[in-house]
């Protein structure tokens, strides 16, 4: 069954390329350099990505703050309280949020969230402001499936004995279905947060993209992901070694990520 | 502060009533700003004309052609590799280590972002196997990016066919060749059917990793080895670049309709699926 080993040789495939194409600059420059300079100047061979590393850290705890609040919500709401008819149409709903391509979510980003920034919070409006509202709707979709189908694998016992305590459903709810749900529930915030970091083409289109460390929430910032996005049309040469460098930093990242949804999700 | 727990109760619903009208609101903002402002510009002109002047006047027909190519031949190359895998995993082995790395490698593929699928594809693709900016580049980049939704809902509709099928089988004199093309596949279509469909969404809906990829060409393709761009790329870049909003805002709607029907048949293959399991 050579077709089975597919999967892991593609894996292997991207990591060795990726590698081989990053890797040089990364030497060359020096991994301290990299990773903490901060200037961003291919044409005159500097190559620092800190502020990338902190754009890209903002707006996935942005992201993060945003869609988990009422990611749960919904998936309390789905597992717990919505008639059968309303829950029937609210899943199909939430697939189609999970399929509107990202340039779609970017640009009703850019035409009506990045606005409505800057004329009543002040800034640019292209912000890591802007981007964490968007993606935050972005990764809905994997939040509230993920939590709700670890609600709903609740073994019913635990629901009936807290009632049957003279719980309120709320108490139910807050003191015994959402902590025998914890893992389930941590995976899907790891899992958003990937998303939620690896998120390119919306992003580029609402955060700005300067190379600047941002002094608040309200400032541009240049993430990971759009340094590539951006820069790899026109790169050559040590520029887009570099680029590939970043997509490296970002691999490891999400990787890291990956695994640890992975481990928390097993070991249940 | 004290709050009675009737009274706390009453906050929670009100919050998470909240979180969901909030949530559907979104849904719906979104596509009602897209299907308002798009689908007037959608009629058999739009459809049927290739982009002229950078996508200021003309349609989008050769941009659909540039998607359904790409798609295409990303499912054909997914999907062989996909069901093997999944077949392997339900049928031929037992939990191991090198079922562990299967998993480990297909979980980790599906969290890789799409703009590192790109860059991937970009290099081997592109540049190493000298395929340059094509459809068939692109198409062999999102093979890779699609893989593994394949295996995981092949794996899970290939599980979900009841053991009693294959004991009838096997007691029948069947062998084990047979009884998995002849009775386990045959009963698991629909759920593969059903991750083919929903990787044919994801295909469509890609920017990043197909720009890297097949590159941006306007005209009409006329070999795989053509760049071309999908109808995803096109509307970034008439966004974007501030070409035209209007016709931006009709191929958003179109891509918004295709993902739609997507939905709807991925649903009724669920649905059927559920109910012949009963």
């Amino acid at each position: 069954m050579a077709l089975a080993l597919s999967s892991i040789s593609a894996l292997a495939l991207i990591t060795i390329f990726i590698i081989i194409q990053g890797a040089p600059i990364i030497t060359e420059v020096g991994m301290f350099n990299f990773i903490f300079g901060m200037t961003w100047a291919p044409s005159q061979g500097e190559f620092g990505i800190f502020p990338m590393i902190v754009g890209s850290a903002a707006v996935t705890v942005g992201a993060v703050l945003v869609g988990v609040p009422i990611g749960i919500c919904c998936a309390i709401f789905l597992s717990e309280f919505a008639p059968v008819s309303v829950r029937n149409f609210f899943r199909p709903a939430i697939q189609l949020l999970a399929g509107i391509p990202s340039v779609v979510y970017g640009f009703w980003g850019l035409l009506f969230i990045v606005p409505f920034i800057r004329e009543h919070l002040g800034g640019p409006g292209l912000s890591i402001l802007a981007a964490s509202i968007i993606l935050g709707i972005m990764i809905l979709p994997t939040i509230i499936s993920i939590s709700e189908v670890s609600l709903l694998s609740l073994p019913r016992q635990y629901k009936e004995g807290a009632l049957a305590l003279g719980m309120t459903q709320w108490q139910a709810i807050r003191y015994v279905q959402l902590p025998a749900a914890k893992s389930g529930i941590v995976a899907a915030i790891v899992l958003g947060l990937g998303r939620a970091m690896g998120e390119t083409m919306a992003v580029i289109m609402i955060v700005g993209n300067s190379v600047a460390l941002p002094q608040s929430i309200l400032d541009p910032v240049r993430t990971l992901t759009t340094n590539i996005g951006i820069e790899m049309g026109y790169a050559a040469g040590e520029h887009r070694q570099a680029l590939f460098a970043t997509g490296i930093v970002l691999f490891i990242v999400i990787m890291i990520l990956n695994a640890t949804a992975q481990y928390i999700t097993r070991r249940k | 502060m004290n709050l009675t727990a009737q009274t706390r109760e009453k906050i929670a619903k009100t919050f998470i009533w909240a979180a969901a009208v909030l949530v559907l609101a979104v849904l719906t903002a979104i596509i009602a700003d897209i299907l308002i402002k798009g689908l007037p510009v959608i009629n058999f002109s739009f459809l049927t004309e290739i982009p002229r002047s950078m996508g200021r006047a003309g349609g989008v027909a050769s941009p659909i052609v540039g998607t359904v190519l790409i798609t295409l031949l990303a499912v054909t190359i997914a999907v062989p590799f996909g069901i093997g895998t999944a077949l392997y995993l339900a049928e031929y082995t037992k939990d191991g280590i090198i079922t562990r790395l299967i998993r480990f490698s297909a979980e980790s593929l599906a969290g890789i972002p799409s703009i590192v699928y790109g860059l991937f594809g970009f290099i081997f693709f592109v540049i190493y196997l000298g395929l340059g900016w094509s459809i068939l580049s692109g198409g062999l980049t999102l093979a890779f990016m699609i893989l593994p939704t394949i295996i995981r809902t092949a794996e899970e509709a290939i599980r979900s066919v009841p053991l009693s099928f294959r004991e009838a089988s096997y007691s029948l004199g069947a062998t084990k060749t047979q009884t998995i093309f002849k009775v386990v596949f045959p009963s698991a279509i629909r759920g593969i059917t059903n991750g083919i469909i929903l990787s044919v969404g994801r295909c469509i809906a890609e920017t990043a990793a197909v720009m890297l990829t097949a590159g941006s060409a306007l005209q009409l393709p006329s070999s795989i080895l053509d760049p071309t761009r999908t109808m995803a790329v096109h509307f970034y870049i008439l966004a974007v670049e501030g070409i035209s909003a209007e016709n931006a805002y009709g191929t958003a709607a179109l891509l918004i309709i295709l993902i739609f029907l997507i939905n709807v048949v991925a649903n009724m293959l669920v649905n059927r699926f559920v109910a012949k399991g009963r």
